[in-house]
């Protein structure tokens, strides 16, 4: 059977299953969100009105054996930047969508009145139900909830308080396998879920498979991909020490922002690093090793226990801790940790929320460190809607701008995450042009930069860092097309059979031909469909800037400033 | 001459996490590695005062050298 367009609208409350369109074929992922919205979202409307679209798509090798292939991506214009976004996530969403042969699901429309709903997607099609129980509930009572209605099989998508209270920082949960969530984190898509008044998704795929056109094929390209990522010395420390590793080395080089972007250095970096924390979770029998999807062979997620060995959270990134951690100069795991659960629960981005905590502080809001101070605000207003609650779950920007603080670390509106981009060059570039406003993710520098992964680049040097980040972006555009987790790319840098066999997979998976240049190709085209949409949505190439306070404010300790000009920031789009 | 040697990730396992050692002078950042019986090839990042450097970087009075093996995240 071939895969379909499930279309929901929201307005009259009807359904519909729709064919592919021909030239939405070759797109998965980030590359479908993207082309649907470009098609069908009017660049000027309102985020969270009825003219706003949220698309989600799983991959295109998702729900296939292809090890670490299940990642789902979420786009919509967003609340938080007013740019295209897309957003990708791990749990078991994009496998249940992409076995029921399900494409892209299309929400659009607004109801008139204030009723809620839940949607639940099956492999026949889409049924809206009216939903009051779960109004008003965190995201692990909705996860807990649903499980009980239908089953504890499905996949499920859902808003906590803040997207239901359309906050421009809000996530939308998935399920991961062990019932617990993951994030489609940033640019408040939760936001765009809520003014749909949508509270969760239910995805029930029952036994349906994914077709393979080439099973053998397939079979023998995902050997050699799996290998290919087994191998890497990455993926290994990965399962170690989880993403958390990256806070002992950006420390080091000087680069991981501090007390709101006034330090390069966090005198607290040991007690929240990886190697901490691994001995940490090792202490309390948590799981240092941990997939958020079936099917990953990395493992960098890990299950995290409190004082008394029971479970607090999981999945708990190196950017999460670095917000709430050194950016609030917060130097207690435990605290993160917490804090942590509890904006999953209430469903907003960890880095937006920690960056906005940062601002607050500048402002004068809360103490510096003063994790006590957040996890109150995190509870009593946030999770409330109190006036301060909206103003921080709105973000960094919405914070700078009511307190009057001039040190806002974000680009486009978002928050900037955790690599200074005076002290790191490279990620400033990606800050600065990426399509949906500052994301490390978007062209991982940091790889090259600081690892020495894929080669190696001076960080305190402007050379060569805007082809840099431009080869990066468009790499990332594609491979966020696939499914695949972006830390294949570890790999992909390194090991010359990763990509090959990539490309074999999805040949394989369609009985198509592509070869390396088309998938470089579909990356190009990825980012300047996104592009064009920022262009009509009214951004220029001055909004391609980092703020100010990075040109005048030398970053110890290497009292670096951002200089890049204009004109050189510009280049990136020259291709 | 006295340098600051700090380990990181699992070159820490039966080491040490930092360690002011007494070094001859004209010591490399490879002779380092070598002495703490690290094979060179897990090594991924060597830097000194924050900087970057290579296995044949020499060492001077007062420098801080940290030593990663290979690493990655995001």
């Amino acid at each position: 059977m071939a895969d379909k367009i499930f279309r929901v609208n929201m307005t009259d409350l009807s359904t519909s299953i729709e064919d592919v369109p021909a030239d939405w074929a070759g797109h998965g992922g980030r590359g479908l969100t993207s082309t649907i919205v470009a098609a069908e979202v009017p660049p000027t409307c309102h985020p969270l009105g009825p003219n706003n679209k949220l698309i989600f798509a799983p991959g295109l090798l998702s729900g296939t054996a292809a090890a670490n292939s299940g990642r789902i991506s979420a786009g919509a214009k967003s609340p938080l930047t007013g740019t295209i976004k897309e957003s990708n996530s791990g749990g078991t969403s994009a496998q249940k969508l992409a076995k029921m042969g399900c494409k892209a699901l299309i929400i659009e429309g607004q109801p008139q009145d204030d009723s809620w709903y839940s949607l639940s997607l099956t492999p026949d099609g889409v049924t809206i139900s009216k939903e009051e129980e779960l109004i008003g509930k965190g995201n692990f009572a909705v996860v807990e909830s649903v499980e009980k209605r239908f089953s504890d099989k499905i996949g499920i998508l859902s808003i906590g308080q803040g997207g239901e209270m359309l906050m421009s920082a809000a996530n939308i949960s998935v399920k991961d396998p062990d019932s617990h969530v993951r994030s489609l984190g940033r640019g408040g898509l939760g936001a765009v879920m809520g003014s749909k008044k949508i509270k969760f998704i239910a995805l029930d795929a029952g036994d349906a498979k994914v077709e393979i056109s080439d099973m053998d094929a397939f079979k023998a390209a995902n050997k050699t991909f799996t290998k290919a990522l087994v191998d890497h010395p990455v993926s290994q420390a990965l399962g170690t020490y989880g993403t958390n590793v990256l806070v002992n080395i950006i420390n080091e080089a000087g680069g991981l922002p501090t007390k709101n972007f006034t330090a390069g250095q966090f005198e607290g970096h040991e007690q929240i690093s990886g190697e901490t924390m691994h001995d940490l979770i090792v202490e309390r029998g948590g799981k240092p090793k941990h997939g958020c999807h079936k099917g990953c062979v990395i493992q960098c997620s890990q299950i995290y226990n409190d004082l008394k060995g029971n479970y607090k959270t999981s999945g708990i990134e190196y950017e999460s801790i670095w917000a709430m951690g050194a950016d609030c100069t917060v130097d207690n795991l435990d605290q993160i940790a917490e804090m942590d659960h509890i904006l999953d629960d209430i469903g907003i981005d960890t880095i937006e929320t920690a960056v906005a905590f940062g601002v607050a502080m500048e402002g004068g809001v809360l103490d510096f460190g003063d994790s006590n101070e957040m996890i109150r605000i995190m509870k009593e207003e946030i999770a409330k809607g109190t006036a301060l609650g909206r103003v921080i779950g709105n973000g960094a920007g919405s914070v700078g701008r009511t307190y009057g603080v001039t040190r806002v670390p974000v680009v486009k509106n978002q928050a900037i995450p955790a690599y200074d981009p005076r002290a790191i060059k490279g990620i400033g570039i990606t800050y600065a042009t990426s399509t949906q406003g500052a994301d490390h993710t978007m062209g991982y520098t940091i790889a090259t930069e600081i690892l020495g992964v894929g080669g190696s680049a001076d960080p305190l040097s402007k050379e060569g860092m805007v082809e840099l980040s431009r080869g990066l972006q468009i790499a990332t555009a594609a491979i966020d097309s696939t499914g695949m987790c972006l830390f294949i790319a570890f790999a992909a840098l390194d090991d010359e059979t990763c990509l090959p066999a990539l490309v074999d997979m999805l040949n394989a998976r369609f009985g198509i031909n592509l070869t390396a240049d088309d998938v470089t190709n579909l990356g190009m085209s990825i980012l300047k469909t996104e592009h064009a949409f920022n262009i009509a949505a009214g951004f220029t190439n001055l909004d391609d800037r980092l703020p100010e306070f990075f040109e005048t404010e030398p970053v110890p300790p290497h009292n670096a400033v951002w200089d890049f000009s204009g004109e050189e920031i510009d280049t990136f789009w020259n291709f | 001459m006295q340098v600051q040697v700090k380990l990181f990730a699992f070159f820490r396992e039966g080491r040490f996490i930092k360690e002011d050692k007494e070094l001859p002078t004209d010591t490399t950042a490879g002779q380092v590695v070598d002495d703490l019986n690290i094979d060179r090839e897990e090594v991924g990042v060597l830097m000194l005062n924050s900087r970057h450097c290579k296995f044949d970087t020499v060492l001077q009075e007062g420098d801080i050298y940290a030593i990663f093996p290979v690493i990655g995240g995001g």
